[in-house]
Order: C-alpha cells, then structure tokens, then sequence
C-alpha cells in the first residue's frame, strides 16, 4: 500500500466521527494557585468547525487555559462544560501534545502503540493505524529508533502523531512549535492543517503572530490571565478592539511597561571609583 | 608477616582448585542470595512504582518509614525471623528455622525495603515527566505502573543489583536463622567469620577474594547496563 492510500484511510476514519462532545462552554473559570488568581473569570465557548489560536505573551495564562479545558487541571471557581451527546466521555475524545515533547524510552512505533493502548484499542486496529500514522508524518523510517534519540522536531511530530492518532474530536496544542526551527515548523504547521481538514478541532497556544494568521479560525487574546479578545481571526489582525491586543500586534507589548524602568538610585560598578 | 603471606598464596591455591566444599558453600550463597532478590524484587518494584505514582493519606509516612527500612541491621531482622521461626513462634510448626528457606525469609526482608524505596525514588523523578502525557492519554493505573516500571528499567537493574549486593554481602541474619550448619546453611559470609575465629585464615581470605570479586562484577554490570541505555535512549 502507498502512503497515499494510508493517508486516505486516516482522513476517512475521523471525517465518520460526528460531533460527540462540542461545544465546550467556560462561564467565569477561575484558577488560583496559593491563592494568585492565574485565570480569571473567563467565559467563553469553543465550537466545533474552527481552530481557535490562543495568542498572547509569556504568563497570560494561555498553558493554563488549555490545561482547564483539557481537564488535566480543575478551575478553582466557575463551571466548564462539554455539551455535545458523549460529555459523560469527554477525556476519550480529547488529546494533546505539550511545548515539550514527552517522548517514552521506547521506540518510535512503541509510542504510538502506547496512546492506543491507554484508549483500549486493539492490537490489531493499533499496528494498522500505528502504520498509517507513521507514513503520514514521514516518520516511517525512523519506526525502529529510540523516540528520544530523535531531533526535537521529529520528537514533536511523533508527539502530535500519537495524539492524532487518537482520532481526537478536539486536539489541544500548547506551544507546539516553541522550540523548533522555522523548517521543523514549517513540517508541524502542515501536519495541523491536515488533522484540521479531518475534522478535528484545533486548540492551539501561541505567541508567534504569523503562525497565528497562518493557522486561526478564532482568536482567544490572554492577557495576565484575563480574556482581552474573542474575535474571529480576520477580524482580530484587522481591526482588534482592545488596546492591549492593538499593542501585542504591533509587537509592542511585550515591552510595554505601565512604569518606566529606572537604575537603582546609587549604581556602583565594581573596580570603578 | 609470612604467615600473611603464606595465608594469602593458601587462599589463591583453594580458589584455583575450587574444590567440592568451596563450590558447596558459594553455590549455596548465591542461590540463596539470588531467590532472595527475586522476591524482594517481585515485591518492591510494584510497591515503589506505585508509591511513586498514587497519591493517598499516609503515604508521606509510608515512604519515610520505607526509607528508614533501608537501614535495617540485619541481626535485628535475623532475630525477629529467629523469635517468628522458633519451635514456639507463631509460624514454628512449619519447623524452618535453621534451612536455607528461613534465610531467604530473612535476606528478603532485609533487602525489599531497600529495593522498593530506591524504585520508588527513581520511578518519581520519571514520574514527574510522564504524569500529564499519561492523564492527557487517560492511561488506567496498571498499565501506569507497568509503563514506568519498563520506561526505568535500566535503573532499576541497578536498584536490584544494589540488593544482591547487600544480601550476599550479609552476615547476622542468615547467621542467626540459618545457624551456620556445615554442608546445610553455610554460606561464604559465616563462613568467613567462623574460619576466621577458628584461625583458617586461608580459607577465610579464599572467600573473602570471592566475595570481593562478586561485588565488583556486580557494580561492573551495573555500571555498564547504564552507560549502554543512557547511550541508546538519552
């Protein structure tokens, strides 16, 4: 069988999955960590359809976010719900991949074989779908090495390969390309928009603008923990409403500061009288 | 200073023959030794992967009497099995006391705290790394302590070795139960300190050589099995 056939088996497998658990309805999330509010009061709602980018600095809160609405953590006030027919399931429709990739000390295929096997599919299903995956993220040759003798951005595909493998209906990306360089991006990027064809919602974190336009549906702007902006994404880059976005877009927010920065009064340089 | 010498070139002479009661008294050991660890081991992996992993009341407790276990003196262990294996213990009837099976009762003993707390250490740290894949994944728990035991493997053989170390290397328990009874319980380590009492420095230091080299093999094999995983998985 050619890789193409293989991909084509994949696109048809998640296209049949209707909408089991979207939307996912935030109202007024909160999360405290030693009593710091990091999240605060968020409303919002997730619909199938579109990928929705998170965009905003370091410490807005957007790993957070995700982590909420992935279940992994749970908002210390505030109620988030799946809506769709299967919430009572929601987890087994849901996958993610980290900033870092967790890369098990087995193989390429191993890992693979493992995320199915934590979702109780078959062995069988597992080496056919294992095999599929392998092809479509060019990883097919790398199938026999240790997972964490590969380079950090094969170790994010095969990362996002055992998640998609899951054949997620909302597929949770945090920073996914935080650490590659711009061709190991470039390969990420197009592997998310081929997931995003199959019908699989994107929820993705980033501070890379471009890859932002690249890749959103929606925009959700984070700013120290509050949602500043919830705005389709052509609306956002043209025209965003708040002046923090408005800032963030020209690339001024990252050093904007309400106080200028000043010296300590009595500067003392060591050696120097 | 001759009679060291002479003692020394003694011993070398009785490990190159290797003579039948030699052989009896090394076999015994190991296999003694080596029945105990694969216990120990049968038992304390899966009690400190899941230390590591489960969090529930008591369990800080649990791991610091765990790790207090691991200092355990080993005449302390011998008594206990002693007072349980006596003809007037509770488990006297079975009439164990003084056979190799009570001390491999009490090597177990000795060394599954020391096997469990160091699996539990390491398993932790690999823990801390693999907790939110394995809760995004929805891992069950058995299939969690299985992974992490494979994932660590290769520092776990090193924990295992450290208690085959501590269990051939180890005298007052085995003495206490096994009662150092020629040809039945006696091993290289009662060995040596009864030859060694009695003045047989020869056979006593032809032991001790033995013993010496086990221990090095032992932390050689371990040291290589680590150097080749971190080589191969990073």
């Amino acid at each position: 069988m050619d890789s193409s056939a293989n991909s084509n088996i994949g696109l048809k497998q998640s296209q049949t999955k209707g909408h089991n658990i979207l939307p996912l309805k935030l109202d007024n999330v909160s999360y405290e960590v030693n009593g710091m509010r990091l999240i605060k009061e968020m409303s919002l709602t997730l619909n199938s359809g579109t990928s929705t980018i998170i965009l905003g600095p370091n410490g807005a809160g957007k790993s957070l976010l995700l982590r909420l609405c992935h279940g992994l953590i749970k908002p210390s006030d505030g109620a988030l719900t799946w809506q769709g027919p299967a919430n009572a399931n929601a987890a087994q429709y849901q996958a993610m991949v980290f900033q870092r990739p967790v890369m098990l000390r087995r193989s390429v295929t191993a890992n693979l074989h493992f995320g199915l096997r934590s979702r109780g599919i078959s062995r069988a299903e597992r080496d056919q779908i294992t095999d599929e995956m392998l092809q479509i993220t060019g990883l097919a040759r790398l199938a026999k090495s240790p997972a964490r003798a590969l380079s950090i951005g094969e170790q994010q595909r095969l990362a996002l390969a055992r998640a998609w493998s899951l054949k997620p209906e909302v597929l949770f990306l945090d920073e996914p390309t935080a650490n590659l360089d711009p061709a190991a991006t470039h390969s990420l990027e197009e592997i998310i928009s081929t997931i995003k064809t199959t019908g699989t919602k994107i929820v993705m974190s980033t501070h890379d603008l471009g890859q932002a336009k690249r890749l959103a549906d929606d925009v959700l702007f984070l700013y120290r923990g509050r949602l500043l902006e919830n705005a389709p994404a052509d609306k956002f880059f043209d025209e965003p409403q708040n002046d923090l976005a408005q800032a963030f877009l020209k690339g001024e927010l990252l050093w904007w500061h309400r106080q200028e920065l000043k010296p300590p009064s009595e500067v003392k340089y060591r050696g120097i009288k | 200073m001759s009679d060291f010498n002479e003692a020394f070139s003694a011993a070398f002479a009785l490990i190159l023959s290797f003579e039948s009661s030699l052989a009896e008294i090394v076999g015994l050991s190991l296999q003694i030794s080596l029945i105990a660890v694969l216990l120990a081991s049968l038992i304390g992996l899966p009690l400190g992967a899941a230390l590591a992993v489960f969090r529930f009341p008591g369990r800080t407790t649990l791991v610091v009497i765990l790790n207090a276990l691991m200092g355990l003196p080993p005449v302390v262990v011998g008594l206990i099995v002693y007072l349980i294996l006596s003809r007037s213990g509770p488990l006297g009837t079975l009439g164990l006391l003084f056979t190799p099976t009570a001390m491999i009762i009490a090597q177990t003993i000795l060394i599954t705290p020391i096997i469990a707390a160091l699996t539990r250490q390491s398993t932790e740290t690999l823990w801390n790394e693999y907790a939110e894949q394995f809760s995004s994944l929805g891992t069950p728990p058995k299939e969690t302590v299985i992974a992490l035991l494979w994932d660590n493997r290769f520092s776990l053989v090193t924990t295992i070795l450290a208690g085959f170390g501590r269990a051939s290397a180890e005298v007052g328990a085995v003495m206490i139960v096994g009662g150092n009874i020629d040809h039945v319980t006696r091993v290289m380590t009662t060995t040596i300190a009864l030859e060694t009492s009695k003045g047989n420095l020869a056979l006593a230091l032809g032991l001790g050589v033995i013993l010496l080299c086990l221990a090095l093999g032992v932390n050689a094999a371990a040291f290589i099995i680590n150097e080749a995983a971190i080589k191969r998985h990073g």
